[in-house]
């Protein structure tokens, strides 16, 4: 039974990052945009979520700096597909290559050369009903799954600006015609989605390891791209798909220490998660019906 | 009819002098255009009148080179919809705006939510409540996607109400619609227009301006060629008006008797978007030398009918004959290559837009060019100048297709087709959105193909068109043939009930 | 050919505002901007040996930046160059390992022959999975790239761990299935003549043939590709495969030509990079050669440039970044300002002022 709470409570944890950066790209792809920054958003979050921790010593301060970094990020992607349109597939992977980059030659400088870890004290874990069991859990997990995703749904359902979001991605002619800006709605909906993204990032600096370490976010971003797809643009079915990547995820990390599983190279089970996404998109992702104006650009005149 | 009132009504708006230039197109020349309280104002012009352009300037849509709009006698900037909305002006395009995926009250309510929360109950009353003041009806929770045209046009006009408009725009509403749901609309404006509502009613169907319109303002090339009570005119002098000229491409040559069959289409079934039926047991056949005409209302399986022939979409059953050669269910490559010539409805669908004119002139026929796979620069550049010259298109060999008119795009498309003389021609609206010339052409080349001895398939929902080029018409209603006439002595009711659904027991 | 020919004034504006974006990064460095682009830019093409080290550095980004811009062209969005490429390094050092004594003509093409088969093999799955399925290829060839890292790592820990350091490094191939070099006292190796062979045959394949035409038909239009009879999936597929194919050439290529040996830091991100020289060369071939030249000498550079000021490296790839962000920002507005208002009009409008 241990083994199964273990498990479970592994997953919560691993599926934390990939819900902020599931419910991010679900915004940003509901208002029409496919934003490939999310890789780097997430990796700048993490950075410098960890390197605003460690010079202050507030955790606070570093998950503020990742959603800061996270909203200019979005801005960016922003200015470059909703105002310039350029092609959103170039644009995004140039922010991810840009923010990595950043992050990294930022590390350099302020942390060293490469080895020579720096940690910090990272967030406790609550434990509202005592130590090891599945509510033991940072924070951040708390508030993906009762505050992100939650609130995250009823601001696209219930709210006239998630309404918005999804008209400017669904049809901005319709939307513009209707008197909404579609730019106005690009921008919040990118902005919102980078400061999530980049929360996930942190989660990983912040919570988990408590340090940074290159290539941390290791194409998770990619994963949550794969999971709002997966998740057909909604938020709980991206939940859901996050909570079964984690799921993989864990249960290979418990595999591996097991007797009889130590000939599988532990690579190999790594790999495993992502293509079990693969898999479920190859099942359940076929010609799934993408937002209308998905990869469009709008302009009136 | 309600009367306007006998004194004159108040100007809601007024547009003055406006202006605006595509290129070396003067869209809109100095048109100026009074509204008023209570009437429906038609606004009648040919395609590429300038009727759209004005509208969308109205609307915020389009910016006018110059010109200003009047709201109740002060001059108002209207650069966006969001301005126009806030002057009280509303507009049902031609394409509706509306967010299919969303429900009608979603689509009602949008842009106008009335706080950060959306209000979905009083978006949900007001529709019930217009559905009963103005017949309406259309049900608040149900998506758009699920709805008829009509009833989208019906939630448009709700957005309009919804947002307390006193000026309604509708650009060319019956279009889309069946003769019943014209009934229904011409009924809600009535209602409309009695409740003080400003109508503009954009048309080039003279029967409906004449009965609905109070005023109408008749646009040629731009300009505003007269505005007069429509009570004072009769249909005549507004035809007269609106052309200007009369049109060429009248005159055809006498009824033939068709040649042996070419194209023989024998109970045909397919389903169209969504996987839903569209064809059922469709049969005919056209002879050399014959034009075969297909009437009906928009979406009664008209696109279905003309990709399948275009091997484009695979057919659930049934048999088409092309010259003894069987293609039902063969790839647009087959069925080009068994002499099937194909204009679809959509000409941005068939041509690359961002590749040049020489390029897109040999690509259904890639296999013939040039030695082995190279490309031969020096051939396709002479087919294109050939081309060009034959059929008078404006265009260099290099000049991308994007940067052309869409009359010369309809011609690098004819001569595509046209210069491989196929025996078999399919064409679907082979004149919509062409200005007058292009049209003539357009036709002209139809007629000498047909003298030619090609059997031509003829899809248009300009019945007008059908009459003046067919042999015979055949109605297409639910994927069916509901009748069959003979366009020499057919009128325009007797297809007119064929296309509502009315069986042949007339 | 476009970004070349758009004039001067592009090319300067690019350069200033990359210059402006990534001043504040140098001097955090505590660097001087210009002596660090003298170092960047310049300074690699002065010495006959970091001229050289530019061409060498140049190879893998021509191969994938050509890889990158054949799938684009056909409006295939493989993105997954990088897992394709240490695919394409694995079987290259698997048959450079496993090479003795055979002629060496004979190793050598069986080595680039095998990275392209395992670089095509690496893009099939995604290709086949958007031209049957319809899935999204951007995601499948994305989630690719990590796993492909995966099964080198697994080998590098596992079967192939270097059995006498024991580091995650492989054994050396053979010395028949090492590249030749071209010039003395360089590293440039055999790679550079293939992948400009390998260039120029895209170049001449695309804008020269009935099956380029093909291509970019399908790539600029699909439907219009398919109305006019052109197998818009079988070309997408072919066009994925070979992508894929030269990619894992990069890979074969980085083994047999530099490491010669396959190691986990094979590739810093040379699929992704070929992202921005395919870009960056506005996807017409002889522009993609110059793109990956321009990023070989800012990588010689930003190398260079570590040592001399004291600068991290990866300003290197902060630069590329934003010469890539900028470039594209830059090519759309001016677009944007040439076009005449027509071609931006929606249609209605388009149809409305017919002229013809």
């Amino acid at each position: 039974m241990t083994f199964i709470f273990d498990v479970l409570a592994a997953t919560l944890r691993n599926a934390t990052p990939l819900v902020f950066g599931t419910v991010g790209e679900t915004y940003a792809e509901r208002a029409g945009i496919l934003n490939l920054g999310i890789e780097g958003t997430m990796y700048a979050g993490a950075f410098f979520g960890f390197a605003a921790a460690a010079a202050t010593g507030s955790l606070w301060l570093g998950i503020l700096t990742a959603i800061v970094v996270g909203t200019a990020a979005g801005a960016l992607m922003a200015f470059l597909s909703v105002t310039l349109g350029t092609s959103q597939h170039v644009a995004g992977i140039g922010i991810t290559l840009g923010l990595i980059g950043i992050s990294e030659f930022v590390n350099r400088i302020y942390f060293g050369s490469a080895d020579g870890l720096r940690r910090i004290e990272p967030f406790q874990l609550l434990e509202p009903f005592g130590p090891d069991n599945i509510f033991s859990q940072y924070g951040l997990t708390y508030i993906a799954f009762l505050v992100v995703a939650p609130l995250g749904w009823w601001v696209l359902r219930s709210t006239s600006f998630g309404l918005g979001v999804r008209a400017v991605g669904e049809n901005p002619e319709a939307a513009d015609a209707a008197g909404l800006s579609v730019a106005a709605h690009r921008y919040a909906a990118l902005m919102i989605g980078g400061a999530l993204m980049a929360v996930g990032g942190a989660f990983f600096t912040l919570a988990s390891l408590g340090t940074f370490t290159l290539d941390i976010i290791a194409g998770r971003g990619w994963v949550c791209i794969a999971l709002v797809i997966f998740g057909r643009w909604r938020i709980w079915r991206g939940v859901f798909g996050a909570l079964i990547f984690a799921g993989v995820f864990s249960l290979q990390l418990r595999l591996r220490i097991l007797p009889g599983w130590d000939a599988v190279p532990f690579e190999l089970l790594l790999a495993l998660p992502y293509l079990i996404i693969i898999g479920a998109l190859a099942v359940s992702g076929r010609n799934v019906a993408y937002p209308g104006a998905y990869l469009k650009h709008y302009r009136r005149n | 009819m309600l009367s306007a009132g006998e004194t004159t009504p108040q100007a809601v708006v007024e547009l003055r002098s406006i202006s605006k230039r595509f290129g070396a197109v003067q869209a809109n020349d100095g048109i100026n255009l009074t509204l008023r309280r209570g009437e429906v104002h038609g606004v009648l012009g040919e395609n590429g009148a300038g009727k759209t352009t004005l509208m969308r300037i109205l609307y915020g849509l389009t910016l006018p080179d110059s010109g200003d709009t009047l709201v109740d006698g002060e001059t108002v900037d209207i650069s966006s919809p969001k301005d126009a909305i806030a002057a009280g002006i509303g507009m049902v395009t031609q394409h509706f705006a509306l967010v299919k995926p969303m429900t009608v009250t979603e689509n009602v309510i949008l842009g106008r939510a009335g706080g950060a929360v959306l209000d979905l109950e009083r978006a949900r009353k007001l529709v019930e409540e217009a559905a009963q003041r103005f017949g309406l009806g259309v049900q608040p929770d149900l998506r758009v996607a699920d709805l008829s045209v009509g009833e989208q046009q019906r939630v448009e006009i709700l957005k309009a109400l919804y947002r307390d408009c006193r000026v309604l725009i509708m650009d060319e509403p019956t279009a889309v619609l069946t003769p019943q749901e014209v009934r229904a609309l011409f009924v809600t404006l009535d209602k409309l227009r009695s409740d003080g509502m400003a109508i503009v009613f954009i048309s080039h169907k003279l029967p409906e301006v004449m009965e609905l319109t109070d005023r109408v303002s008749i646009l040629r090339r731009g300009k505003i060629i007269d505005s007069v009570k429509t009570n004072t005119v009769d249909a005549g002098q507004l035809a007269s008006l609106m052309v200007g000229h009369p049109t060429t491409a009248g005159k055809r040559h006498a009824y033939s008797e068709p040649g042996a069959t070419v194209l023989e289409v024998v109970g045909l079934s397919a389903r169209g978007r969504l996987d839903l039926p569209a064809l059922s047991e469709v049969s005919f056949t056209v002879g050399a030398g014959e034009i075969l005409g297909v009437a009906g209302v928009s979406g009664n399986g008209q696109t279905e009918l003309a990709e399948v022939l275009s091997g484009m979409r695979k057919p659930d059953a049934g048999s088409i004959r092309v010259g003894g050669t069987e293609i039902a269910g063969l790839g647009p490559r087959q069925v080009v290559a068994a002499g099937v010539g194909r204009i679809p409805e959509d000409r941005h669908e068939a041509l690359v837009g961002d590749m040049s004119v020489s390029h897109n002139l040999i690509l259904e026929h890639l296999d013939e060019i040039g030695s082995r796979s190279i490309l031969d620069t020096e051939q396709i550049r002479s087919n294109a100048l050939d081309l060009i010259e034959r059929f008078s298109i404006k265009a260099e060999p290099d000049d991308l297709i994007r940067t052309l008119s869409g009359g010369n795009i309809q011609k690098v498309l004819l001569a595509r087709v046209l210069a491989r003389e196929p025996s078999a021609l399919v064409v679907s609206q082979p004149t919509r959105g062409l200005d007058i010339g292009a049209t003539d052409y357009v036709r002209k080349q139809l007629l000498s193909r047909r003298e030619q001895g090609a059997a031509i398939l003829l899809i248009s929902e300009d019945l007008d068109e059908l009459l003046l080029l067919s042999d015979r018409i055949i109605v297409l209603y639910r994927g069916e043939i509901a009748g069959e006439i003979d366009a020499a002595t057919a009128d325009r009711d007797h297809v007119g009930l064929l296309m509502a659904g009315h069986t042949e027991v007339v | 050919m476009l970004a070349v020919r758009r004039s001067a004034s592009t090319v300067g504006v690019v350069l200033l505002a990359t210059f402006a974006i990534t001043t504040p990064f140098i001097m955090m460095a505590g660097a001087n901007p210009f002596s660090a682009y003298a170092e960047f830019l310049v300074i690699p093409l002065t010495s006959r040996f970091s001229f050289l080290e530019v061409l060498v550095a140049s190879i893998p980004l021509i191969f994938t930046g050509v890889a990158v811009a054949v799938a684009f062209r056909a409006g295939y969005w493989n993105i997954g160059a990088e897992g394709q490429l240490l695919m394409g390094a694995i079987a290259g050092a698997g048959v450079g390992m496993a090479a003795g004594d055979q002629p060496r003509a004979l190793v050598l093409l069986t080595v680039i022959l095998a990275g392209a088969l395992a670089g095509a093999l690496w893009a099939l799955a995604p290709a086949l999975l958007r031209v049957k399925l319809g899935i999204d290829e951007v995601v499948t060839t994305l989630l690719l790239n990590p796993v492909a890292l995966l099964v080198v790592n697994a080998l590098l820990n596992g079967p192939w761990r270097d059995p006498e350091t024991g580091f995650p490094e492989s054994d050396r191939i053979a010395e028949s299935a090492q590249f030749p070099i071209l010039i003395s006292r360089s590293r440039l190796h055999l790679g550079f003549l293939v992948a400009l062979v390998i260039a120029g045959t895209a170049w001449f394949v695309l804008t020269r043939t009935v099956a380029g035409l093909r291509v970019r038909a399908v790539g600029l239009s699909p439907n219009a590709a398919r109305f006019a009879g052109i197998g818009v999936g079988r070309t997408l597929l072919t066009a994925a495969l070979v992508s894929g194919a030269i990619a894992g050439v990069a890979g074969a290529s980085e083994v047999a030509g530099i490491q010669h040996r396959l190691t986990s830091g094979i590739s810093p991100g040379f699929g992704y990079t070929g992202i921005v020289v395919a870009t960056l060369g506005a996807l017409a071939m002889p522009t993609v050669v110059l793109a990956a030249l321009l990023i070989g000498d800012l990588t010689v550079g930003s190398g260079s440039a570590g040592l001399a000021l004291g600068i991290p490296s990866q300003l290197g790839d902060i630069v590329q970044a934003t010469v890539l962000l900028v470039t594209v920002g830059v090519l759309i507005y001016r677009k944007l300002r040439v076009q005449p208002p027509l071609a931006d009009a929606p249609i209605t409008d388009v149809v409305e002022v017919d002229t013809s």
